[in-house]
């Protein structure tokens, strides 16, 4: 099973690294991007059961530490890339401590409800830009020497930080962490009694999520060369959610195919105008309905029956 | 038997539930090395009387001794790290792990390594020798690959007591052991109680008195969230209360209630 998975990462590593050659590489930069928010977001809904309402904070905000760093104190962009991310973890700490003593729908609305406060503090805040954002953030070289002036280029530079996000999350969930993760998951009461203090498991797993949602939101401002309002408006925490059930939560790629898609949906059907929203609701719909497992989560039930004793996503 | 040597003791204790008061005035003592019954007709303040020595619920009034010290403040993953480990009514099991991760999720707390998130789950099988081992003695071995949802009930009983003693608690706390189970599975549960229980503490919620007769060396008798009688078996079933608490009527012994389980 481990090998077929090997076999299953390889090809999709080795299909990133020609996409550009196909396909427009900032469309696939922001795929990227979006994929990693999610994949940070499965984190806590899939390998914990919490449903936060108000990642956008940490995404958004990152993308404006890391535009105000680099274009106003001019740092250089890996340095304002992880300070962005360290930004959004610290956030995700002071939430995480005030959230997570809640469970199921008051979770979610006390994630929301502090969401909408980060979200009126970028409004009024003057480093933010207001509704203009930060625009034209210089994409500076990597390290010194790195050109990531070019679309190309840049590509690599952020296929890298997804891989390095996505290795990361990869190993959280295969980890002595994460066996305590999906226990407390599967049945909390029980991993209380077996002496977890299950609260200090959740916060960690959040302060990961959080600081990985924020690396995300800061890539994006580097390749848009733009931190706006958008990114940390509530819709983005909706959209987020809607990635990560429609290419299945608790799985693996699932928040990247689902993030695949609802770009993809955005991109190419923009001519339709406010009715990609219609289609989305549709598809959001659909998926709660027919498709519980989401896109990846019915194809890996299919291979399971077909191997019985398999367990999906795993 | 030992002598008296309480390793439980609760002074007073209350849960009122908005004015209701589920367990009120209880004064319960359990003697180390003992397997203690706590019985009682449906609603008599059985299972909160475990939730609170547990502290999954908080006490309204009273204490409770555990070794002597005081725990009526301490938080339930505490309680259990100072080796009072309980079950539950509901089979619980982590469905989707498989059974040797059952087990090996109660054995990797000790190890100090649960907050790496950065490390390989391959550091947790030096654990996988000893998960096994437990397995074997509640004769789950050949299960162990399997995910837990796929047991069979009386199987999910006997991992969540390789679970419970993979924690090796000087005191286990069994919320209805036998509920559900059929009389083969009865039959290899109270011989694994009997047999746990030779070097440890047991305090049980239990329907079926048969079983009750069977394990207990001690029994206490809730009704109406207060304590009615406490004794051997013998003692117990001959008090006239008790008979009446449980039957309604006194017309006959807590025996005939044993079939309704």
């Amino acid at each position: 099973m481990r090998s077929r998975e090997t076999m299953i990462g390889l090809v999709l590593l080795g299909l990133l690294l020609v996409a550009p050659l196909v396909i427009y590489p900032v469309f696939l930069m922001k795929v990227l991007c979006f994929a990693l928010f999610a994949c940070a977001f499965n984190l806590l809904i899939g390998y914990v059961g919490l449903l936060s309402f108000g990642h956008a904070m940490f995404f958004g905000f990152a993308a404006y530490v890391a535009g105000h760093t680099i274009k106003v104190w001019g740092w250089p962009t890996e340095v304002g890339i992880l300070a962005a991310a360290l930004i959004a973890a610290a956030m995700g700490l002071v939430v995480g401590l005030i959230a997570i003593r809640r469970q199921g729908i008051y979770f979610a609305m006390v994630t929301l409800a502090l969401s909408q406060m980060v979200y009126f503090f970028c409004i009024q805040a003057k480093f933010t830009g207001g509704e203009d954002g930060i625009q034209a953030i210089p994409r500076r070289p990597v390290f010194g020497f790195i050109d990531i002036s070019k679309d190309l280029t840049l590509y690599y530079f952020v296929l890298a930080i997804f891989l390095v996000g996505f290795l990361l999350i990869y190993r959280t969930i295969h980890s002595p962490f994460g066996q305590v993760l999906k226990a407390i998951r599967e049945n909390e009461p029980r991993a209380i009694s077996l002496g977890y203090r299950v609260d200090q498991y959740k916060l960690l797993a959040f302060v990961l999520s959080a600081g990985l949602a924020g690396l995300a939101g800061a890539t994006k401002a580097i390749v848009f060369q733009l931190a706006s309002l958008t990114d940390v408006q509530w819709q983005m925490s909706g959209e987020v959610v809607l990635m990560t059930l429609v290419g299945g939560m608790g799985t693996v790629l699932g928040p990247v195919v689902g993030a695949g898609i609802i770009v993809a949906m955005q991109n190419y059907l923009k001519g339709l105008g406010e009715w990609v929203l219609v289609i989305q609701g549709i598809i959001f719909v659909l998926t709660v309905l027919v498709f519980r497992r989401g896109v990846v989560g019915e194809i890996w039930a299919l291979l399971s029956r077909s191997k019985p004793g398999q367990r999906p996503g795993a | 038997m030992t002598a008296a040597d309480p390793i439980i003791q609760t002074k007073g204790l209350g849960k009122s539930f908005k004015g209701f008061w589920a367990v009120k005035n209880v004064d319960l003592v359990v003697q180390r090395g003992t397997i203690h019954a706590l019985i009682g007709p449906n609603g008599a303040g059985k299972t909160t009387c475990f939730n609170l020595i547990t502290k999954f619920l908080t006490p309204s009034e009273g204490t409770i001794l555990f070794k002597g010290a005081d725990i009526t403040g301490t938080k339930p993953a505490d309680v259990a790290r100072l080796g009072l480990v309980r079950s539950f009514q509901i089979s619980a099991t982590f469905p989707h792990l498989s059974v040797r991760e059952n087990v090996r999720v109660a054995l990797q707390r000790p190890l100090g390594t649960s907050f790496r998130f950065w490390q390989s789950e391959a550091a947790l099988d030096v654990l996988n020798d000893r998960a096994l081992a437990l397995l074997e003695d509640v004769g789950l071995t050949e299960y162990a690959e399997r995910p837990a949802v796929e047991l069979p009930y009386g199987r999910k009983r006997a991992l969540e007591i390789a679970t419970t003693l993979a924690l090796d608690p000087e005191m286990l706390l069994l919320d209805e052991p036998m509920a559900g189970m059929g009389r083969e599975d009865i039959a290899r549960v109270s011989a694994l109680i009997r047999r746990v229980a030779q070097n440890r503490t047991v305090l049980m919620v239990e329907h079926n008195l048969h079983v009750v007769a069977d394990l207990s060396d001690r029994i206490t008798v809730l009704a109406r969230g207060e304590i009615l009688a406490e004794g051997t078996y013998a003692e117990v079933s001959r008090n006239p209360q008790v008979v009446e608490a449980y039957m309604g009527t006194g017309a006959g012994a807590p025996e005939a209630g044993a079939q309704h389980a």
